[in-house]
């Protein structure tokens, strides 16, 4: 098998505090290959952001990787000094988060702001850069792209903001790129368009790619596989069509449900009791026995149950024993 | 933009005969005053420029149901919602609730009943409690503004009828997630023992899972003490689950509105159709549907004629010269020509 673009191994991610260390990601573990794009969802709390700064370096202190490794196409780029990672963020890695005015220079025009990140990244010359600006604009489809390639941040409308981020993210022709939340500011029509431009320009490049997102919806569309987060930990991780219509963590099968989507009209939707819990309360055992309908008092005690030891897509023991009685022939 | 139609006043065909309905928007108009400061307009010779964030909009809602408005960013249901509990005045047109303008009813005593009538809850649980004050002063307070009435219940019921614990009372608002706090909020707008609530975006600020308890207790609340719910939101999935009849919004105008089940079912309008093709499903992996064309025009310049005509697959001449008026076909209220020459 090729080495996948990006591979992470036991990720942890741990915050010291006066009252001890709180760790929002911990021994997360996943592989995107090149033109895959891998869905994270999760709810507020579960440490998809936390996650996806801690892999592309971007934590600030206190906050750190206390365990794990980052691999970028077989190469770690969690132990690297900040130079040397800026160097590989823009040119190997590139980023869209959620709100385009924020991740867009005011104050530079967004040609500008093109050929500067082309030229910090590619050898090439300014009229070059230029040049590939302005292919890059047209081809994440903007209108009149010759005129708005002057333009200022503040002249887009929010959809084309985003647009002029996935420029410039992918301007470098980076191999991997990460979404966070890109299209959470967005209206319905325009989610659409971010989505099916994403999902083109990165599989035509074979670009991985890290969705991470609270909408199922997004990622039903989206993602070719997914890894849904519960409390810093991975919760389940598989195919999205799996995951979608056979969710085998009962986290998962709680979130499926209570999604309005996925509920008839006139039926009462799905609830899971409780909230996420915190992270200097998270439960011992499986972090999600006590919301958990299908919860034993297994569950509470002993390891943290994890995708690796519970063999299969989830980290679910009782799920895990239900199958292995069932491979066995006993009900 | 102003446009009157005869075809447009009385409730839709799910209000029972002959019985007014709790709410009536009519020729309901806003506009705002979105000029430049005045130096401004003068070195640069410009006029004065407004914005009509809604535009002849016309819907009832029977008491005991639930009217949904959906709609992208700007199309004006917020602001159709805070007009309608009276938190900005109309620029033209009316709401009347059980039978009360409040902008122009002249008795202080009716209005006074009627403002008990109305609630609000909010998009964000978090900017919508004051921080420094114990959550059963924050439920006291309309009771109090409002003086009691016949219904209203104590802080404590409140909170258990919500879900939260009655001693819950004595704490304050950073002391529960945002789920909890939208509860809050809920059991604020019982207080006063209102028969109709406001509901602008109220579980957009949620998690999906959370987002499930905060439907699932509105709905049961709304069943159980018979309220009459506005629902605003701009996510179809959650309109579905909640809505009796809904209202779709284009910049301003109500371009459609039907029974919920008609509306999923047939929807008429090309825009209904748009934002339905586009809304995430759960069933679509890669899906390769082409996303919609264009985006919501600037509401300061809006197109002449049809104010979608910009952006539909079935534009032809006569829609961008003149503006489609509301017709009935079938249980729908449908404002496009295409639909209306049966094209559509």
């Amino acid at each position: 098998m090729a080495t996948p673009v990006l591979e992470v191994r036991d990720l942890v991610v741990e915050i010291p505090t006066r009252r001890g260390v709180l760790r929002p990601v911990d021994r997360v573990s996943f592989s995107i290959a090149a033109g895959e794009t891998l869905g994270v969802v999760g709810e507020s709390g579960a440490g998809k952001s936390m996650m996806g700064s801690a892999v592309i370096g971007l934590l600030s202190r206190p906050t750190h990787i206390a365990g794990g490794e980052v691999l970028l196409k077989g190469e770690r780029i969690d132990n690297l000094g900040r130079a040397a990672m800026r160097r590989v963020r823009g040119k190997r890695i590139g980023m869209v988060f959620q709100d385009p005015l924020t991740s867009l220079n005011p104050l530079l025009r967004v040609g500008d702001q093109l050929v500067e990140t082309i030229r910090t990244h590619l050898p090439v010359t300014r009229a070059e850069a230029e040049q590939r600006a302005l292919n890059a604009l047209l081809e994440v489809g903007i209108p009149a792209a010759e005129e708005r390639i002057g333009s200022y941040p503040h002249e887009f409308s929010g959809g084309m903001r985003q647009r002029v981020v996935i420029a410039l993210a992918l301007c470098a022709e980076p191999e991997f790129v990460i979404a966070d939340e890109p299209t959470t500011a967005l209206d319905v029509s325009v989610q659409a368009q971010i989505i099916a431009l994403l999902r083109r320009l990165c599989r035509e490049r074979g670009t991985a790619v890290m969705l991470i997102t609270h909408d199922m919806g997004v990622i039903a569309e989206a993602a070719d596989r997914v890894a849904v987060l519960y409390a810093g930990r991975l919760a389940e991780i598989g195919p999205v069509a799996e995951i979608v219509q056979r969710p085998q963590h009962p986290y998962t099968e709680g979130l499926m449900a209570s999604t309005p989507m996925a509920t008839a009209p006139g039926q009462r939707l799905n609830q899971i009791p409780g909230a996420m819990p915190r992270l200097d309360a998270i439960p011992s055992g499986c972090a999600f026995h006590p919301r958990c309908p299908i919860g034993e008092a297994g569950c509470m005690i002993g390891e943290t149950p994890s995708v690796a030891t519970c063999g299969g897509r989830a980290a679910c023991q009782v799920r895990a024993r239900e199958r292995d009685l069932s491979a066995m022939g006993i009900q | 933009m102003t446009v009157t139609t005869a075809d447009t006043a009385g409730p839709l065909a799910t209000a029972p005969e002959g019985e007014r309905p709790l709410v009536a928007v009519t020729g309901l108009i806003r506009r705002f005053d979105v000029s430049k400061p005045w130096l401004n307009r003068m070195i640069e010779g410009r006029g004065r420029a407004t914005l009509t964030a809604v535009s002849d909009v016309n819907f009832a809602i029977p008491e005991r149901s639930v009217y949904a408005l959906v709609g992208e960013s700007g199309s004006g249901k917020s602001t159709i919602g805070k007009i309608a509990v009276g938190l900005l005045a109309p620029s033209e047109g009316t709401v009347a609730i059980d039978g009360i303008d409040l902008h122009r009813e002249a008795s202080t005593a009716e209005r006074r009943r009627v403002r008990a009538e109305i609630q609000m809850v909010f998009q964000d649980p978090y900017a919508s409690l004051n921080p420094r004050w114990r959550v059963g002063d924050i439920i006291e307070e309309p009771r109090r503004a409002l003086g009691p009435r016949a219904g209203s219940k104590s802080a404590g019921d409140l909170l258990e009828a919500v879900g939260l614990s009655a001693r819950d009372a004595e704490k304050y608002p950073h002391e529960f997630s945002g789920g909890q706090r939208q509860r809050i909020c809920v059991a604020r707008a019982l207080a006063s023992g209102p028969r109709f609530i406001v509901c602008d975006e109220p579980t957009s600020a949620l998690d999906v899972s959370v987002q499930a308890q905060v439907l699932n207790l509105m709905k049961d609340l709304q069943a159980d003490l018979g309220l009459t719910y506005l629902f605003i939101s701009h996510d179809l999935s959650v309109v579905r689950y909640m809505a009796d009849t809904i209202g779709v919004l284009y910049l301003g105008g109500l371009v459609e509105q039907a029974p919920r089940d008609t509306l999923f079912a047939a929807p008429r309008h090309p825009y209904t159709r748009m934002l339905l093709e586009a809304a995430p499903r759960l069933d679509a992996f890669g899906r390769e549907v082409p996303p919609p064309k264009g985006e919501i025009p600037d509401p300061i310049n809006p197109p002449t004629g049809c104010p979608f005509h910009p952006r539909c697959p079935l534009v032809q001449e006569r829609c961008r010269i003149e503006r489609p008026v509301q017709r009935a076909v079938g249980e729908t209220r449908v404002a496009c020509h295409a639909v209306e020459e049966g094209r559509g």
